[in-house]
């Protein structure tokens, strides 16, 4: 996984409320076997026209905005689907952090899993962030996980949170598994246990 | 003696193999459901590692998602279809996992196959890349949807790197009028909430109305708990969901049945146990519904009228009720029984079990689908097109003018060849109405099974009261 430092970068204001993880990237999108190329279609339907032409008023079709790295949008964002899509689109067009009062969980924890940060803050520093966000090409903020510091365009600076095993995870780059495979022996004790305990939940997905 | 605890905690605690100094948890994953969307990447992030499935016993997989609902001898059409479902039958191959092909008999929708063959059971921890994976916890089991990088980990690990939800009791009293399903009882609760209203919880479902549902109408309404922002739902086990299980083929077997009964009724929360956060709504209080909107929470009674941008409690939502106006093309103020449609969804994961099919043929018999409507009824496994067919259902639907089709997840999701065209309305029985859900430009709501049968006959919303 790609660590997460410090980010610099364009965000583009997408002021909707519950934007949903097929309007992320939509089912027929869905149908490959790998991780990468779904920027193309992120934000497919509301980015283009059916025959394939931009959508000027779309904002990452906007001259300023085609380099975005951050998103600042609206309450319960990536709700619906568990598609890990969502995120690896949001990735592969550029997107790194994402910036919303609130998250669905499964996509929150799920940009985590690939570099993608995203912050949740109270509505009133998301309203101050859209305003800087609406500046174009001067819409540049900083984003600073050591710290846990966003800096505005104004040098203004504003505190977001983050659980400590998430950022630490996130500053290193680390792989999951490989951290799940240190605990192999308190797995394969508890998996002793429960096969004690339930005998029927095991060795039987074969009827 | 220990404070009293939910279900939720019973299971949760359980099942915790290490917690971290800021307590995030490795929780051990009992049951393992693999489809072919959400899979691929994972077993390609094994390989690449040189990694093995840890527990190909407690691993089921099926295709459901890609699979067309018309005659299969043909194949696929669509080559990434294909692809995605050769992949996942090589791969399974590979690694030692069960698999319910596109041709055998118990093929169907993940969360239907799951419960059918008794792979789902109480107490247990049940995880599937994909978020209606909530719909087992019907059986007081703590099931959830996870992300492909989580895919991979339960792969490689048998574990999940997860913090605990909050416990969360939705209380459904009473009875439920004539007509009112669960299916109307969870639109109302998510109406009611919102679809953030469950976030960072799992909902434990009660009350009279809940016990009264059979074991399908639970999987309906834990079904949809991730539309009420849930991380999971949960209903308590009782008699009902042992007598479902009992004697299927992946339950416990004699010997093992008498245990395992005992164990899972010790489940059910402790008296006294503290919830973070309570509703109540009155079953006798809710009706039919319909939504209206591009958010699950945008419900309304049939007997209502399509609300407007004025009766939002703020800007932002203000803004986003006039966009779903005009993407749905509606007016405001419009009686729902006003709104025609074009096509109708009987299916998925939501509403594809026998049940939903006997109440929606019991509208269906003896009428006719209204002229110029489509209407398709996808069952939800090949068990249940089996069934409904020994019941005569098919010939309901059939002599009504319904089309009968193949088990999958079909038009809920549009990707197989099952879609709406731009500006097509469908009364369906799935459970998302977002925008291009069912087909780019395609206007969805969502009923239950009844309500769609009765919108299939008069070709507009219609009471299904008037049809019982």
């Amino acid at each position: 996984m790609q660590k997460f430092t410090t980010l610099s970068g364009v965000a583009a204001p997408l002021p909707h409320v519950n934007i949903d993880t097929d309007r992320i990237i939509p089912a027929r999108f869905l149908k490959t076997i790998k991780r990468t190329g779904l920027g193309a279609n992120l934000f497919n339907d509301i980015r283009f026209n059916a025959d394939g032409i931009e959508k000027p008023e779309f904002i990452l079709n906007q001259a300023a905005y085609r380099k975005a790295q951050v998103l600042v949008t609206g309450e319960n964002f990536g709700c619906g689907s568990s598609r890990e899509h969502a995120p690896w689109a949001l990735l592969d067009f550029g997107i790194r952090c994402v910036i919303a009062p609130s998250f669905a969980d499964i996509f929150y924890n799920n940009c985590f899993k690939n570099g993608v940060l995203p912050i949740r803050l109270p509505q009133a520093q998301i309203d101050q962030l859209m305003e800087d966000a609406r500046r174009g090409a001067n819409a540049v903020l900083t984003i600073d996980l050591v710290a846990q510091e966003i800096t505005r365009p104004d040098g203004g600076k504003i505190h977001f949170d983050v659980e400590p095993f998430r950022k630490h995870c996130l500053l290193n780059g680390l792989d999951d598994i490989g951290l799940t495979l240190e605990k192999r022996p308190a797995i394969d004790r508890f998996e002793a246990s429960q096969a004690s305990r339930q005998p029927w939940l095991f060795g039987q997905a074969k009827a | 003696m220990s404070a009293p605890r939910t279900l939720f905690d019973k299971i949760w605690q359980s099942h915790v193999v290490d917690v971290r100094d800021d307590g995030t948890c490795l929780l051990y994953i009992d049951r393992h459901l693999v489809h072919e969307v959400t899979s691929p990447q994972a077993f390609e992030g094994l390989r690449a590692a040189g990694r093995k499935v840890r527990r190909p016993d407690a691993t089921l997989a099926v295709a459901d998602h890609n699979v067309p609902t018309s005659d299969r001898s043909k194949g696929i059409d669509d080559p990434e279809s294909a692809l995605q479902i050769d992949t996942l039958t090589a791969n399974c191959a590979e690694f030692g996992v069960e698999l319910y092909s596109m041709t055998d008999p118990r093929q169907g929708i993940v969360h239907i196959i799951g419960p059918e063959q008794g792979f789902t059971q109480p107490g247990t921890t049940i995880v599937c890349g994909d978020s209606h994976t909530s719909t087992h916890g019907a059986f007081g089991s703590l099931a959830f949807g996870i992300g492909t990088s989580e895919v991979e980990h339960v792969l490689a690990t048998q574990t999940l790197i997860q913090r605990p939800a909050k416990n969360m009791r939705v209380t459904v009293d009473g009875a439920l009028g004539p007509g009112v399903t669960a299916k109307d009882m969870i639109l109302a609760i998510i109406g009611t909430i919102g679809t953030a209203g469950g976030t960072g919880h799992v909902i434990e479902y009660a009350g009279e109305a809940i016990r009264s549902l059979s074991m399908e109408g639970r999987m309906t309404v834990c079904n949809m708990s991730i539309e009420a922002g849930a991380r999971a739902g949960l209903i308590a086990p009782d008699e009902k969901t042992f007598a479902y299980l009992k004697g299927r083929a992946l339950s416990p077997k004699a010997g093992a049945w008498e245990q395992a009964v005992a164990y899972w009724q010790t489940l059910p929360a402790d008296p006294g146990a503290v919830y973070d956060k309570e509703v109540l709504l009155r079953g006798a209080e809710i009706p039919p519904v319909v939504t209206w909107g591009t958010s699950p929470e945008d419900v309304v009674p049939i007997t209502g009228r399509v609300p407007g941008p004025n009766e939002a409690h703020d800007d932002g939502k203000a803004k986003a009720m006039t966009r779903s106006l005009e993407y749905m093309g509606l007016e405001a103020g419009m009686a729902v029984t006003d709104i025609k449609i074009d096509k109708v969804f009987i299916g998925s994961c939501t509403n594809g079990r026998i049940e939903d099919l006997r109440v929606a043929a019991a509208v269906a018999k003896g009428r006719t689908v209204a002229p110029g409507v489509y209407a398709m009824v996808v069952p939800g496994s090949g068990l249940v097109k089996h069934q409904a067919e020994e019941e005569g259902l098919d010939r309901i639907f059939i002599a009504a003018g319904f089309d009968w089709r193949e088990p999958g997840c079909s038009m809920c999701l549009a990707m197989n060849a099952d879609k709406l065209k731009p500006g097509e309305r469908c009364a369906s029985t799935s459970n998302r109405n977002f925008e291009g859900r069912q087909g780019p430009g395609g206007r969805t709501h969502l009923v239950s099974p009844g309500m769609a049968a009765a919108a299939a006959i008069k070709g507009r919303f219609a009471d299904v009261r008037e049809f019982v």
